[in-house]
Formats: structure tokens, sequence, C-alpha cells
């Protein structure tokens, strides 16, 4: 049931105007954008009234930055932390080792199915394809996840998966498939959201009742006390996490915090960011293994899978610092409009744009270099980001490395344009000259294309003179 | 005070009013303003565009024209916030010493025409008459990396006989965005279509802001549309009067 993939995506500019045809995803997206913008900003507000709003987002990013100026110390502590606390940690340099580990240790209980808690990493791998390859199911429990996953589809948000369905789609996604999988939608399901919650729940606690190995993410890792972190607001990440034998846990080696402390910040900046709630309703903290009390068997695999190489990033590395709020999605104009599939990645919108080209590497891959393009540098996801990520200068640093791992090849049109107008630009001579033109090119444009900017707009009428005509002509104005 | 004007490659090609309003208004405003001829672009567009080695010999010509002046005052809050926020990247990826410390000289005497009006002469009535209903967008460099702030409407509210009309979802980006507007073409243009027809919605004759460039992208949707909403840089509106 996992055919939907974002291999083989095309770029940006491809995708989005695919999206933008979809009048539904439109409306469904602004108004879901549009409300937890408004629910985010009312607690800012609020914090702002009692406290510092930039103190806190400056106290988490902090918290984030000392771990990972500090990476290699941190997450051998981590390793001797969770280790001590009966926890078994495995490194994974990429996506198949992680899958493998996590393949093999289910495999040796003997079960061909996982419950999943919601986590963005273990997408990110495409765990649960690798585990399908080896005969073995991943559930996933979250509502939305649950969703895409019923739906054959993709996520298109990192918090709100299933932000561009409805819920008279989701209706018919509960009706046709979840037979197919387990217990059945009621035959009198209806659109009303606590019906629809209601079928999944009872869909859902058969699986959590029968599954033998759990598996999950982490939102932080706790080096000084071996402690993960996970943050939810449905509960089902608390049955994955509790009930099973057996928990395995898939961790980015950018989720380490140094000290509970530090979880502090961090967990009043997440649920204001990206629900807009004070507080999230479950956050599940474990320290490995509790004797007679939930899973006693827990695993914990350590993920690279590119982060070293953003690490190295100079400008880039702050994304690193990301808690996966998506506030920047819900305030970017782009995503507002195209959604989430346009990026071709588990992480979209403006976080997107810049991790999957840090992890993955400009250069390599057209759909990738397009992400660094997907934005008009508005800003907005820098003024909302809660760990002070400045999103558009590491867009415009990827940019340039995305140009200079081209450079010394065919140039292309838009580098020829370009190095030309370096030529005319670092001389005012050489640019008045081009003026004498001004009107003759915006009559050629309007008469044979520039397509791309006249197929909706106007241009401009040319004026009789350029201001430095004018200047020269009339002594600036004083004659 | 040595004052200079930095008109912008757009403002010197296609609206040369614009620059014209600003000599205007600054000699009222007792400016002996000067045009040094050997500018050309503040190099934004390489840089966005991540042509950064391009970007070096506009820079280099951008600090060698506005060396020795105590201010330089320009009708574009994207240009200022080039000037003033990338000219030390481009710099610095040149490797060359003298152009980062001329940049560094430089960079901070860059004022956008709001931030010069309001900070630097301390007025905002500038003596303008307008008598035309206007609603104002807040360009995305101005607003989050100038941070103008309200510095604009402050001045537009001192304008003699015109109306103000708040513009709905103000903040958001028109979808310019320079070579976003042709990359991301479609995409543009679905920004841009909601921010014309919130500007349609208020009702005003005139849509105005500090950036020539925004107002060239929305502009071309409202002339499209024939909404009878003229674009006009806030400069003009502050250089008229009676």
């Amino acid at each position: 049931m996992s055919g939907a993939t974002f291999v083989g995506m095309p770029a940006f500019p491809v995708a989005a105007h695919e999206a933008l045809g979809n009048a539904q995803l439109r409306h469904n997206l602004a108004h879901a954008t549009g409300t937890i913008r408004a629910k985010r900003q009312r607690l800012v507000d609020e914090v702002n009234a009692n406290s510092d709003w930039e103190e806190l987002r400056l106290a988490g990013a902090g918290v984030k930055e000392s771990a990972l100026r500090d990476l290699g110390n941190q997450l051998e502590l981590l390793e001797q932390t969770l280790t001590a606390n009966g926890a078994t940690v495995h490194w994974a340099n990429d996506a198949a080792e992680a899958n493998a580990i996590v393949a093999a240790i289910t495999k040796a209980h003997g079960v061909d199915e996982v419950v999943k808690v919601k986590s963005m990493v273990t997408q990110e791998i495409g765990l649960n394809e690798a585990l399908e390859a080896e005969g073995i199911a991943a559930w996933e429990t979250d509502l939305a996840e649950l969703i895409v996953q019923l739906g054959d589809d993709l996520p298109s948000h990192i918090l709100v998966p299933a932000i561009h369905r409805n819920r008279s789609e989701i209706r018919e996604i509960f009706r046709a498939r979840m037979g197919a999988v387990g217990l059945a939608a009621p035959a009198d399901l209806t659109d009303e959201p606590a019906v629809l919650a209601a079928a999944a729940r009872s869909h859902l606690r058969e699986k959590f009742l029968r599954a033998k190995v759990g598996v999950s993410g982490a939102n932080f890792a706790v080096a000084d006390t071996g402690t993960l972190v996970v943050v939810e607001s449905e509960g089902n990440g608390r049955m994955c996490l509790t009930l099973p034998e057996v928990l395995i846990s898939v961790v980015g080696i950018e989720k380490v915090v140094p000290t509970w402390d530090g979880l502090d910040p961090l967990l009043r900046l997440l649920p204001r960011s990206s629900t807009g709630e004070r507080m999230n309703p479950y956050t599940s903290t474990w320290s490995g293994v509790t004797p007679g009390d939930g899973p006693q068997e827990v695993h914990v695999v350590l993920l690279d899978n590119g982060r070293t190489n953003a690490l190295a990033d100079e400008v880039g590395r702050q994304a690193l610092r990301c808690i996966r709020c998506s506030a920047c999605l819900n305030v970017c104009p782009v995503y507002e409009r195209t959604g989430g599939h346009a990026y071709g990645s588990v992480y979209p919108g403006p976080i997107g744009a810049i991790l999957n080209p840090l992890l993955r590497g400009p250069g390599a891959d057209e759909q990738v270099d397009s992400l660094p393009y997907a934005s008009s540098l508005c800003g907005a996801c820098f003024e909302v980001c809660p760990v002070l990520i400045d999103i558009p200068s590491v867009l415009v640093d990827l940019r340039a490395q995305v140009v200079d791992a081209h450079r010394g090849g065919v140039p292309k049109a838009e580098a020829l344009a370009f190095k030309g107008a370096a030529v005319a630009l670092s001389d005012s001579r050489k640019l008045a000259f081009g003026e004498r033109f001004t009107r003759i090119g915006l009559r050629v444009a309007r008469r044979f294309g520039a397509s791309k900017w006249t197929d909706a707009r106007d241009l401009p009428p040319a004026p009789p003179e350029s201001f430095r005509t004018w200047w020269k002509r009339t002594d600036g104005g004083r004659s | 005070m040595r004052v200079a004007l930095m008109v912008t490659c757009i403002n010197d090609a296609l609206y040369p009013g614009t620059g014209q309003a600003v000599v205007t208004l600054l000699r009222r405003l007792g400016v002996d303003v000067e045009f040094p001829e050997s500018q050309t672009c503040c190099a934004q567009p390489m840089v966005n565009t991540g042509y950064l080695d391009e970007a070096v010999p506009v820079v280099r010509n951008f600090v060698d024209t506005f060396a020795g002046y105590d201010a330089v005052v320009t009708p574009s809050g994207s240009c200022a916030g080039c000037a003033r926020h990338q000219h030390s990247i481009v710099a610095r990826r040149s490797g060359d010493t003298g152009l980062q410390a001329a940049v560094a000289e430089t960079s901070p005497r860059v004022h956008e025409l709001s931030e010069f009006l309001v900070d630097v002469l301390g007025v905002t009535d500038v003596g303008a008459y307008y008598p035309h209903t206007v609603t104002y967008h807040p360009t995305c460099h101005s607003l989050r990396m100038l941070g103008v702030g309200d510095r604009p409407l402050q001045l537009l509210e001192k304008v003699r006989g015109l109306t103000l009309l708040e513009l709905p979802a103000a903040d958001q980006c028109c979808g310019f965005g320079g070579t976003f507007a042709l990359k991301n073409a479609d995409t543009s243009v679905a920004m841009g279509v909601d921010k014309a027809r919130h500007v349609t919605d208020t009702g005003a004759e005139v849509l105005t802001a500090g950036d020539n460039s925004c107002l060239t992208h929305i502009g071309g949707l409202l002339t499209r549309d024939r909404s009878g909403v003229r674009s006009v840089h806030l400069a003009e509106i502050l250089a008229a009067t009676a």
C-alpha cells in the first residue's frame, strides 16, 4: 500500500504549476495555514504580555547551538547514558543502514508488523517501504499519517501531513481503505470530525494491542540523562511507546540537547510555534528500560544521513537547530499556494528548501537544486522561526552553491546573461549605452514574449529618457 | 552633510519620475542631493540568484561611487537591504580585504528613503499635498530586512488631502522576489493575484510602496485586470504639492 513516492518528482516550478491548478488544495491550504497562523500569533502575544518571546527564541536557539558546537562529545555522552539506562545504541551512516538495523531487530522477534509513532526521520529514510520489502507491515498510528497511508498518498506538511485533505475526502478514504488492512470503518460513517476520529480510534486500537514492536523517532535526546522525548497531540504515541515489548527509536544526530534543563525553552517554543497551543497534550519521556514497566527491550538508532555534511556548511549548519515545528510552512506565501508535495520531499516549505540541499548536497540533482529558488525571499519564515534560523540567508547562500556547482561546464543562458550584466553594471557608461534601448527592448518583450512575465502581467510603459539622461540634460533639474 | 542619491537601475531605466521626485522632495527639505553618475546597480539580482563572482565588480563600482558621502539615499527598500546586508557577503567572496573595508565603510550609510526622512532628517510632515485615496503595501525587504516599521505610514499620514486606506494582509509578500518572478512565474503570479485582489478590495485609487520592483509586478497585474488602480512610488506622493 506504499506506491506513492517522492522519488522522481519534477523540479519545483513544474510541480508547483500542477499544484496551483488544484483549487480544492488552494482552498484547504489557505484555510488551514491561516487558522494555525492566527493561533500561534495569539500565543506569542500572550508570552510578550508577561515576558519576552525574543528571549525565549534566543534561549531555544542557544540550547541547540551548544549541542551542535560540541556534537561529537554530546553524542558519545548520549551513547554512554542510554547504554547505562539499559538501551542498545546503534549508529547508522545513512538510510540503508538505519533501515537494515530496524528490519533486523524486528525479524529477530519473529513478527511481521510494527506500530509507528509519527516521525519525520523514518519518512526521510523511507523506513515503511524498506520494511515492506522485508515482509514487515509498518502501521502509522497518528491520525493524519493514517489518512496519508490509507490514501496511498504522500505527506504535504511536517506537522499536519494530511493538510491537503478535507473531511469529506477523509471520509471517502476511511470507507474505501480501512477494511483492507484491519477493522473496517462503520457503515454509517459521516464526515463529522468526532465520528471520523472514533473510526480511526477503533481501527488503531486493535493494532496497538496486538503489536510486539513499536517504532518511533524523537523530538529531543537528552545527553546527560540518556532520555528520549516525544511530543504529540493524540496519545497514539504514548500507546506505541508503552504497550509493545520492543521499542526502536530512530533519532537524527542533531536531536541531542546537552541537559534536561535545556528542554525548558524548547518545550515552551515548540507547541506554541507548531499547533498554536501553550502545551501539547502528550509529552512522553523515557530513559532506557524500566524493569516491569513499558518496553523491556529498547533500541536507539542514531542517524547521520547527510547531517555531518550540513554541519560542515558554515552558513547552512544553523538549519540543524530546526525542531520541526512547521511555523515556517504555515507563514510561507509560497507554501500556502503550492502545498507541500511540490517540494518533492518529506521536508517541504522553507525549511525543506534549505534542509534537502544541505543533507543531499547541491549540484547533484536538478530537483534538489530547484528548492533554494522556491522562495521570494520575503523573510516571513525567519520572523517566526523559534530557533532563529535565518532561512533567507541560507537560501541565498545555497543558490550560490548551486551556481558554483555548475561553473566550468557549458554555461546556461542565465549564466551568460549574468556574466553580461556584470560587465554592463560595473561601468555606468556601458549601462547608459544599454539604456538607450529600453524603449525598443520593452517593445520587443511585449511583441515577442518574455512570456514568463507577460502571460499574466503588463510591462510598464517606457519613459522618454532615463534618469541619468534627464540629470545630464537639465543639470539635475536646475536648468 | 554630503548626500548622494542612489536612484537604482530599475528607476534609472524605467521610472525616472521616482528619482526626480526624490530630488524635488530632498531639495524642498533643504538637502542638496547629488547624483554620482558612475553609479549602476546594487548587485542584488546577481546575489539573490547565486552569481556572487558576477556581483563583485558591481559592488566594487558601488563603493567607489559612493565613497566620501555622509549618506546615500535610495527609493528602494530592497536595494538598501542589499547594500546594508549583502554587500559584505560579496566582499568576503572576493577575498579582497580592501573591498571588505570599503563595504564596511559604505554599507551603514545607505538609507531607504523613509528611513532617511524620519531618522536622519527627523521629519514626518514633508509638506506634501495629494488629494487621493491611497493604500500602502509594505515591501518585504523594507519591512523585514531593514525594519522600516511604520515610517512610511507616518509620512503618508501627514500628507494633506490624502486618505489612507488599510490594506488587508498587508505584510504578505506580493510574489515579485526578483528572478523568482520569472523562475517561478506561476507561483509568483498566484501570490500577486491575491495581493492585487486585496488592493482593489480597499477601493483606493492609488497603490503605493517604497519599491518600484514590487509595484511593477502588482501594477502589471492591476492594469492587465483593468482595475483602474494606479501604482505610484511613495517618493512621488511625498514630492507632490498643491
